[in-house]
């Protein structure tokens, strides 16, 4: 009787035994890779639909975690469309129409041109430490770099999942894995970062697949295909009159 | 001698007064309740039929299974030709291609900013080819409170219920803004030439209307159709016949692995209606049931008084040497007679009161505020000829069956002991 339990506690023993880091600490190295005072980003959304595949391209700008600009600049059909975040509003910029709408309410859920984004994720800017509380639950290997895996639950309210799990490489400090979760503790969406590349003194994952859980298909691939940090961007960007140049 | 019993029953209220109310008030709420239910379910079949579900309806299989969301990425392509291809094989229909949408409406300010915005619901029907029916269908001249019917390119019908909120009149431009069939993003202003009332909150709430060929330029949804929906020449849903051609049609693609090969599903395994319809046909038969168990233990009891009352007759009867038998045939008879004009008086107010529902009916729009059923905002009865014998049979069974069975009390009268029980 005592082997059997000493059989069944051993592990859960060892496991709190392990000195993990502190997960305040790790998420805190994430956020230093992952936001920058200022970002320039020139990407392709590779979107897999069920009948189709579409290439978007867009051109963003952001400012710490409130103001954001994106320009889609391919395919015809999404060229010269513009989106604009300031705090928590979003406008869209149709050219085909030349209207300015904004979105607001359950619309930020929806997917944006298709993809496995929703406009929640795309305005989401802040820091990990800003909205979640951190505990390291484990490790795990994944190709062939070793991770902690963290738990993260959600401390204020405004947050569009209220927990995530994330695989944090332990040497560069950049998440690996994604998977987000709703309040129910429904998986949501899945996320896998890859190419990995330093950037100045920084870690960063220069592609990304979104994976919606409740869609069919293969997600959809957020390809950088260049990143600058901390440029000064001029302030006309971030205006709604930008939107209509 | 019929004759005869009918006349004792006009002369001797008595024996008649009370079983005629009961049966001609049980008969009357047949008739009614019926007629009402008929009326009700039949507009939201309707109703439903016209605005969603056809007679039959032909999908992708794709679309079929996720229906709700109204996914126009697995819409029919190739839909003219097999459009065509329906017109042909299936002549006693009229076949027509839909495409529904959502997205959200943005009603500009003067300014070139917005003064309001909502979720809408988008229809596109064939209104510029004149040959579709969907106007006279969805009846929307009727429906038409203000404006005109779509004449040219971008022009849009709305619901008045999101006119109202959104503040808009006839010639104000609101902008659609979706997604396309392949996900990107769809942005189109339109000209508002009407605003359509039809009644149904559903569809007054957040409505839009536009031609087909507008939508299938704004969705990228050239010769791609979400919906072809087929109605019966005869204009009345016929589930055998919706069955008939269900099952031709389906046997083409019977052995297709192809998610997006169309496949026709009835009005019937549409919108949980078989359930609807299942409801009205089990609710009638209650309704009769009901009624002539009710109506019999009731009509017993009456008759179990009237044999106390008429003890002395049929003391008197027996005496002067009548045969049981003929007592009870004639007790048979008077039941028969008095259920008879029982059930047409119910029968004449039941259809009365019906055809008034019919005419009139019962404006419940402040009770569906926010209902997605399609379910009309007046509510109204519906004349059938089946009602002029729902109540009046079971009326007629009911006032028999009680009498059968007070009657039964005639055979345990002992001839030896008349005279004693009448103290002659």
């Amino acid at each position: 009787m005592k082997k059997i339990l000493i059989a069944i506690l051993a592990p859960v023993l060892f496991t709190s035994m392990v000195n993990f880091p502190d997960a305040g600490e790790i998420i805190k190295k994430v956020d230093e890779n992952m936001t920058a005072k200022t970002q320039v980003i020139e990407s392709k959304m590779i979107i897999y639909g069920k009948r189709n595949t579409r290439e978007v391209e867009s051109k963003g700008y952001s400012e710490g975690n409130t103001k954001s600009f994106t320009e889609y600049l391919a395919p015809e059909r999404e060229k010269g469309t513009k989106m604009l975040k300031l705090e928590d509003k979003l406008w869209i910029y149709s050219p085909e129409t030349d209207r300015t709408i904004q979105l607001s309410g359950h619309m930020l859920k929806q997917s944006v041109m298709g993809s496995d984004l929703s406009y929640e994720d795309m305005m989401e800017t802040r820091k990990l430490t800003e909205m979640y509380d951190a505990k390291v639950i484990g490790e795990e290997v994944i190709d062939g770099r070793e991770t902690w895996i963290l738990e993260l639950n959600a401390k204020v309210e405004d947050v569009s999942y209220d927990k995530r799990k994330i695989w944090v490489d332990q040497e560069r400090y950049v998440p690996l894995k994604e998977e987000l979760f709703a309040k129910s503790g429904q998986l949501l969406k899945k996320t896998v970062l890859s190419e990995v590349k330093k950037i100045g003194n920084r870690w960063y994952p220069m592609a990304i697949n979104y994976k919606d859980m409740l869609k069919d298909g293969k997600g959809t691939d957020f390809i950088l295909l260049s990143i600058k940090f901390d440029e000064k961007i001029p302030d006309y960007i971030f205006s709604k009159a930008s939107l209509k140049k | 001698m019929i004759k005869f019993i009918f006349k004792a029953i006009l002369r001797d209220k008595n024996r008649s007064l009370l079983p005629v109310i009961i049966i001609s008030i049980g008969v009357f709420l047949t008739i009614f309740l019926s007629g009402f239910l008929s009326g009700v379910m039949t507009d939201v079949i309707d109703q439903t039929a016209r605005f969603q579900t056809g007679h039959v309806k032909v999908m992708s299989k794709a679309y079929a299974e996720n229906e709700d969301q109204i996914p126009n990425d697995l819409a029919l392509l190739k839909a003219d030709s097999l459009t065509q291809a329906l017109m042909t094989e299936f002549p006693d229909y009229n076949w027509v291609q839909r495409i529904r949408f959502g997205g959200l409406v943005d009603a500009p300010d003067n300014a070139g900013g917005s003064k309001g915005q909502g979720p809408s619901a988008g229809l596109a029907i064939d209104f510029f080819s004149g040959k579709s029916g969907e106007v006279e269908r969805l009846n929307i001249v009727n429906a038409l409170i203000e404006g005109n019917l779509p004449q040219k390119s971008k022009d849009i019908l709305i619901g008045f219920v999101f006119a109202d909120k959104l503040k808009l009149k006839i010639g104000d431009t609101i902008t659609f803004m979706g997604s396309t069939m392949y996900g990107s993003l769809a942005f189109e202003s339109f000209t508002i030439s009407g605003i359509v009332n039809f009644g149904v909150e559903a569809m007054d709430r957040g409505t839009i209307i536009v031609d087909i060929s507008d939508a299938r330029r704004m969705l990228d949804m050239e010769n791609a159709s979400g919906e072809i929906l087929g109605f019966s020449k005869k204009e009345v849903y016929n589930n055998e016949n919706a069955n008939l051609i269900q099952n031709a049609f389906n046997a083409h693609y019977a052995q297709s692995t192809n998610e997006y090969a169309p496949v026709m599903i009835k009005l019937k395994e549409q919108n949980n209606m078989a359930s609807l319809l299942d409801y009205i046909d089990a609710f009638s038969a209650m309704f009769v049931i009901i009624f002539v168990l009710i109506m019999s233990v009731v009509l017993w009891n009456t008759g179990l008084i009237g044999g106390l009352r008429r003890y002395q007759e049929f003391g008197i009867r027996l005496a002067l040497g009548e045969n049981k038998s003929h007592i009870y045939k004639t007790l048979l008879i008077e039941a028969v007679l008095i259920g008879t004009i029982g059930s047409i008086v119910g029968t004449i107010f039941g259809i009365t009161a019906t055809w008034l529902m019919q005419v009139y009916g019962i404006d419940i729009s402040g009770m569906v505020t926010g209902g997605t059923m399609m379910m009309p905002t007046i509510m109204r009865a519906k004349f059938t000829p089946e009602l002029l014998y729902i109540g009046f049979i079971p009326g007629l069974i009911a006032m028999v069956l009680g009498n059968m069975i007070s009657g039964i009390g005639i055979y345990k009268r002992e001839t030896a002991t008349l005279f004693k029980e009448l103290e002659v």
